[in-house]
């Protein structure tokens, strides 16, 4: 993960150099527009795509491979339902007797509602799960939340079926 | 260096290809809206010019909701000055006003436009003017004429030199996605990506000044805020705490961002100063707060909060960090927007009632009148013209993220689909230079 990581910020780095000699160039096509302001804005237009592939590393250690990763709370809510206690647990115990291992909490929402809200309640769930590892055993240093807010539901569709599995918190082990 | 700027080339192609343009289509006027034929422009020049002034300016007019335009193939003549006029056949043809104009070259690319409007009733010149410009640029200058038109017309500014900023996803299956940030013009013409990603992109927020943007890009995996430069392309990660960074708005200073952090805890309204890069912390409450927007004096900041129990828009006064609460009707108010004189509120809203939807609604905060603007059922992400007469926001149409408008009066609508792909979280740009 960690040689991975090097990689990226090395051909982003190149991106940025490469994009850099791009704007010179679009800067000359673009300078007649009235506006002057609209210039050479297409000088970012490659920064965020190199390279920038989603998270990797979360394939589940042998000890926890059968247990669930994905857990689903109600509309509105960010308590842990009753039906994760058990796995989540389990997962708590891994992180205490796996000191160097370490867990990414993405949080979700559904798509009602304002997308800024979401991401805060999202968080709010990812926290929700965060906690319910460290009272059973995890450290603070092993968990991370991030939260999507609305922005990667699970599956598309606008119904309560949906909307039900896009509020979740999905739990991923660190590539090591 | 040459293989370089191919491949700058042939990737600004590939952009140009992937662009989601934006159409305008009406979908209700006023009731009476004024008739007015803009006539096409005389050109004697040889090759054909880019653009069609006269078009642009007739669907500016039109799509404003205060005009009809004339259909081109209902006019008699094409008069191109005023000895051509002929005031009987427009007045017969039920036009209220008329819109000539000429193109002359003036060497190279370098065009000059001359247009008159006239009072079809009164048989006056009401005014008109010259302007310069190139083959490159005539779209600016329609936009341009259709501004000086609409503001002689309606005592309004016009607004349609202004630009949208907006966020397309598409779905790529297996998981993947492609988010980028567009900017275009107000009339979704000349659509370009300024950002693309694998990651989301959100909350695009333009400065005071329109030169430069604000946003939240995960392309690190975790939110970060950016301000990107739109003349140079150059852009700055400016705040990336552990937890949320998000939610980032322009002060009208141009000096400060408000923006939204969770890195204390939980989701607080701070505000940064981007010169000395002092992170000032404003609200204090375990609940969610978030989504700030500046009052236009920049003494208040209005926010999402939901200490209440559910999403309520407050006002926090940043000498004493007084708080009131603004909205009380339905039961989710949020992503509060204000106009310009500070009186109108657009925000997101729901009603209460089981299965109630969320729309957009305007509130007047002098009457604390609510009034809901929009029937669909998925709105989001208001954002006002900077002549405070109309509100873009994003909805849906069928399986399609879109962009839509109302004007503040709930009398005018036209939709924005796009070509391609989710279109969502318009920003209008203020006025520019």
């Amino acid at each position: 993960m960690r040689a991975l990581n090097v990689t990226k910020v090395a051909a982003l780095a190149l991106t940025f150099a490469w994009v850099a000699g791009c704007s010179s160039t679009s800067t000359q096509t673009d300078s007649a527009d009235m506006g002057g302001s609209m210039g050479s804005d297409s000088g970012a237009m490659t920064s965020g795509s190199a390279g920038m592939g989603g998270m990797s590393g979360s394939e589940l250690p042998a000890e926890v491979a059968n247990l669930q990763t994905v857990f689903y709370f109600d509309f509105d809510q960010s308590t842990v339902r009753g039906e994760s206690f058990a796995d989540l647990e389990a997962h708590a115990r891994y992180l205490a007797s796996n000191p160097q291992a370490a867990v990414r909490l993405e949080g979700h929402a559904d798509e009602r509602g304002t997308r800024e809200y979401n991401i805060a309640l999202g968080e709010r769930r990812g926290n929700a799960v965060a906690r319910f590892l460290m009272v059973n055993g995890a450290t603070a240093g092993q968990v991370e939340v991030i939260s999507y807010g609305e922005e990667k539901p699970a599956v598309m569709g606008h119904g309560s079926d949906s909307w039900a599995q896009n509020r979740r918190v999905e739990l991923k082990y660190a590539g090591r | 260096m040459k293989q370089r700027l191919l491949a700058c080339c042939v990737l600004m192609l590939l952009a140009f290809g992937a662009r989601a343009e934006l159409m305008i289509e009406v979908t209700q006027g006023v009731d009476a809206p004024t008739p007015i034929a803009v006539v096409p422009f005389g050109w004697s020049g040889g090759a054909p010019l880019p653009e069609d002034i006269a078009e642009i300016v007739s669907t500016d007019l039109h799509r404003s909701g205060f005009f009809g335009a004339m259909k081109r193939s209902d006019m008699l003549s094409f008069p191109q000055q005023q000895s051509q006029v002929f005031f009987r056949d427009w007045r017969v043809s039920g036009q209220n006003y008329l819109l000539i104009g000429r193109v002359v070259s003036t060497g190279g690319e370098q065009l000059q436009v001359t247009y008159e409007l006239y009072d079809v009733l009164k048989e006056s010149r009401v005014f008109g003017e010259q302007i310069s410009g190139s083959t490159r640029n005539m779209r600016d200058m329609a936009h341009y004429i259709a501004d000086a038109v609409f503001e002689k017309l309606t005592g309004l500014r016009g607004a349609f030199s202004t630009r949208i900023a907006y966020v397309t996803a598409q779905n790529q299956g297996g998981g993947r996605h492609r988010y980028s940030l567009q900017l275009a013009d107000a009339d979704g013409a000349r659509a370009r990506t300024i950002l693309e990603s694998r990651e989301p992109i959100m909350s695009p927020s333009w400065s005071k000044d329109g030169s430069k943007l604000a946003y939240v890009s995960f392309e690190s995996s975790r939110p970060g805020i950016y301000v990107q430069h739109l003349a140079t392309g150059k852009r700055e990660k400016i705040q990336s705490f552990a937890g949320l960074n998000g939610a980032p708005a322009w002060a009208p200073d141009g000096q400060r961002l408000a923006l939204t952090l969770s890195k204390d805890g939980n989701p607080e309204i701070y505000t940064l100063d981007l010169a000395r890069r002092q992170l000032t912390r404003v609200t204090h409450h375990y609940g969610i707060d978030t989504e700030p927007t500046w009052s236009p004096d920049g003494q208040s900041i209005l926010f999402t909060s939901d200490r209440g129990g559910q999403p309520q828009i407050y006002r926090v006064y940043l000498s004493d960090r007084r708080i009131e609460r603004v909205t009380y009707e339905g039961n989710y108010n949020s992503s509060g927007k204000l106009t310009q004189d500070g009186r109108f509120l657009a925000m997101v809203h729901r009603s209460a009632g089981a299965g109630a939807a969320f729309n957009i609604a305007v509130q007047d905060l002098k009457t604390g009148r609510l009034d809901i603007l929009t029937q669909t059922s998925l709105d989001e992400s208001p954002t006002i013209a900077p002549n405070g007469s109309i509100v873009l926001y994003a909805t849906q149409q069928g399986n399609n993220g879109v962009l839509a408008a109302v004007s503040l009066d709930g009398r005018v609508r036209f939709r924005m689909p796009s070509s391609s792909g989710d279109v969502r979280e318009p920003a209008w740009s203020p006025y520019l230079q």
